[in-house]
């Protein structure tokens, strides 16, 4: 006979009784990690200094978050690792030299205005970090466009300051770009490593390509945002990227300067900002991408992809909407 | 050769080698049996025997009542000690005949008919209905109902659902293996009823030598086809396993009649083929005692009405972990707060999970819309969008969303990274909202 005992202790609840070993966290950690290597070559060519604003954003963040959740008696979830995220990206978005007061304030609204304030993680509308670094680039447009020259060397604490390449681009041109860099192999290969002006960790590309083939791979993202988002931006950098000609401009050299690496698989991919259907991501990608080389090319900034995203994201619900998937059978009624 | 399959799924670990190459064995005669009125969906059967009364094996115990319902059959001989309420594995009470077993393994008359398939299509669905005979794949439709399509809804196909895709399970591949040629008789038997000439048999890929016995056994039948499967979950869901097989899409509420088919579940084949040829109702089933909790796994022939406990203690009893003791697979099935607990005709296996493997559920996360429940949704539904409507109580607008088109298989539930419990919020909507 089966165990009397152990019948009363039979734990009963509902079906499915098997569930993935995926957790929010364990994703959120991931994308963390995928992070690394461009946070280490922002370290490699800005300095100590850089490292310094990365970890100042991410405490700010995760206390800032702890605090709110604590003051509001709401449940704490910093160890879920996204506030650690929210930090972390919006230190790699930040010129290397900035004061210290800068991340604090980025941070804060990162997280307390953008996120909590909006119901926590899962129910903000902006990508935080985004809108962190818009306030800040807003509020501070000075000490957050003061570039400094990547020196290759951690011991360097005062580096020259200089203009991105997408500066020298929109102000200059290509030609002045390509008498900066030498030659354009020189120009790309420069751009791929990361030995350029920018945001702490947004220049090394090739840094970036491994954290994002790493995410793809794992299926933490998927390729629909990044690839029509960037595939967007390369045709009109293409077509429209040289002044006064068509199907002149560098689609290269716009895709691995600035931002759009950064952008388009770390933020544009954030789960809870863009929409959630396939179909739907991919228009995402492709406003994204637009609106970046639109601003790029047109607008007041030399940089557009952090205003691409974040005026995209307003679009998330409205496409989600939009592209509400087909049930099962609903496309061929009838058929046989 | 690229497999068959659906858009969507998942790919739960399949478990089967715990139970896959155990033959299936007798249990051995239980001292009682627990007949529960209600083994099928459908209208509850009428009570046809009294306490006091000597039944035999095969005697029916409960009438059907109305078109869509089963008669229940006595699985042993013996004398009728106890009319009752007593639990189903959902917990649901059902008024169930309580028979003790005299072991004398008495059968009321059984016939053997060599000739069966000459019936007409007409006698043998009498012989179905009589048999009792109901979908053995978990859900219990009574299977002459599916036999019976209206006259404007033709089928031309019949598909045996050897899918078998929750994890663990191994009933329907121990019967493919070890009784091929029933399998394809009975697959005839319906094809016959049915008045159709093309049948298929879904397996997934997993089980290869069930693929290969299989193909082997209808090498000489030109109207039945073996169609190899991609192991995912739910692979066995009637409108997946259409789609995926034979490519058509069963429209949204609509039946697999609507677009030709009947699906029929591998036990139901053989049960079909002995009652079709012996006259023998469906008294009896393959299921499989599996889960890391149990000591020795098994496939065990029971008898309709043996209760839980005694399989368990046929399987050696629990180890000492044992936590969770499951009616039918880990996507579906239901956890049991009691063993004593009948077999049922729609009981496909006992799964005993222990404590390490239990998910508890306390305490989820908000939805970070990461879109995977959307992207691995069978019926292509957003179960994200439905859960957060139900979670917030907008009951109404989860039917924007098509909330029953929903047949609850889990997956979502499943995959979720916040680990909400999208699948019971679904059913809650469901329950408070009007189609």
């Amino acid at each position: 006979m089966a165990d009397i005992k152990k019948e009363h202790q039979l734990i009963v609840s509902v079906s499915p009784h098997i569930k993935s070993e995926e957790t929010t966290s364990r994703i959120m950690w991931s994308v963390n990690a995928s992070l690394l290597p461009a946070v280490v070559m922002g370290a490699y060519f800005f300095g100590p200094r850089a490292v310094f604003t990365v970890a100042i954003s991410i405490i700010t963040a995760v206390l800032s978050e702890y605090i709110f959740q604590k003051a509001l008696k709401r449940k704490i979830a910093v160890n879920d690792g996204s506030a650690f995220l929210t930090g972390l990206l919006l230190g790699m978005n930040l010129p290397p030299s900035v004061p210290f007061y800068i991340p604090v304030i980025g941070s804060f609204v990162a997280v307390v205005i953008t996120k909590q304030l909006f119901g926590g993680l899962g129910f903000n509308v902006f990508n935080p970090a985004l809108i962190g670094r818009a306030f800040l680039l807003i509020s501070f447009p000075k000490l957050m466009t003061i570039w400094k020259e990547p020196t290759a060397a951690f011991v360097q604490l005062d580096a020259k300051t200089t203009a991105t390449p997408l500066g020298i681009l929109k102000e200059e041109g290509l030609s002045k770009l390509m008498e900066v860099f030498g030659d354009k192999i020189n120009l790309y290969t420069q751009l791929l490593v990361g030995h350029r002006a920018g945001s702490i960790g947004e220049t090394s590309s090739i840094a970036l390509l491994i954290g994002a083939a790493f995410l793809l791979y794992r299926g933490y993202i998927s390729w629909h945002i990044p690839v029509s988002f960037l595939g967007t931006a390369a045709i009109i950098a293409w077509i429209f990227g040289a002044k006064g000609t068509l199907f002149a401009g560098d689609p290269i050299v716009h895709l691995l300067s600035g931002g759009m690496l950064l952008g388009a698989f770390f933020m544009a991919t954030d789960y809870v900002t863009c929409p959630s259907v396939k179909k739907g991501q991919i228009l995402f990608g492709i406003g994204c991408g637009f609106l970046t080389m639109l601003i790029r090319l047109k607008g007041g900034y030399p940089e557009g992809v952090m205003f691409a995203i974040l005026i995209m994201n307003c679009f998330s619900p409205l496409i989600d909407r939009g592209f509400k998937t087909k049930v099962f059978g609903a496309r061929k009624e009838g058929n046989k | 050769m690229a497999t068959a399959t659906f858009k969507g799924g998942i790919h739960p670990p399949d478990k089967k080698e715990l139970s896959k190459d155990k033959n299936i064995l007798p249990t051995k005669p239980p001292k009682r049996v627990v007949i529960p009125l209600v083994q099928h969906i459908g209208a509850p059967c009428k009570l046809a025997v009294s306490v006091g009364q000597e039944v035999k094996k095969g005697d029916v115990v409960g009438t059907p009542e109305g078109f869509v319902s089963a008669p229940v059959h006595s699985s042993v001989s013996g004398k009728v000690i106890a009319i009752g309420d007593f639990p189903l594995a959902t917990g649901r009470m059902v008024t169930s005949v309580v028979i003790e077993n005299n072991n004398r393994e008495e059968w009321t008359s059984l016939k053997d008919n060599p000739d069966y398939i000459k019936l007409s299509p007409d006698e043998l669905k009498a012989k179905v209905r009589d048999a009792g005979i109901v979908g053995m794949g978990g859900a219990a439709f009574p299977a002459h109902v599916k036999l019976s399509p209206p006259k404007e809804k033709p089928v031309d196909v019949v598909i045996l659902n050897g899918a078998e895709c929750e994890p663990y399970l191994t009933a329907d591949y121990r019967l493919m293996i070890e009784r091929t040629q029933e399998v394809v008789e009975g697959l005839k038997i319906l094809m016959k009823i049915l008045g159709v000439n093309k049948g298929f048999i879904g397996i997934e890929n997993n089980k290869p030598d069930a693929i290969e016995i299989m193909k082997n056994a209808v090498s000489g039948e030109p109207n039945i086809q073996v169609c190899e499967l991609e192991v995912k979950y739910p692979q066995g869901a009637e409108k997946m396993l259409i789609k995926a097989t034979i490519g058509r899409e069963v429209p949204p509420r609509g039946l697999p009649m609507d677009v030709g088919v009947v699906v029929h579940n591998i036990g139901t084949a053989v049960a079909i083929y002995e009652a079709a040829r012996y006259g023998k109702p469906l008294i009896e089933r393959v299921v499989t005692v599996t889960g890391e909790g149990i000591k020795e796994p098994k496939n065990l022939m029971v008898k309709i009405g043996t209760l839980v406990s005694d399989l368990i203690e046929e399987c050696g009893g629990f180890k000492s972990d044992a936590a969770k003791v499951i009616s039918g697979g880990p996507m579906m099935g239901f956890a049991m707060y009691s063993l004593e607990v009948p077999v049922t005709k729609g009981t496909s296996g006992i799964l005993v999970l222990p404590e390490e493997d239990i998910v508890h559920t306390d305490g989820f996360g908000p939805c970070i819309r990461c879109g995977r429940c959307i992207d691995i949704c069978p019926m292509g539904l957003m179960p994200s969008m439905l859960s957060v409507l139900s979670e917030k109580g907008f009951y109404e607008e989860t039917k924007d969303y098509n909330l029953f088109d929903c047949f609850e298989c889990g997956s979502c539930t499943y995959v979720c990274p916040s680990k909400r419990p999208i699948v019971q919020l679904i059913r809650l909507a469901k329950s408070l909202v009007k189609p």
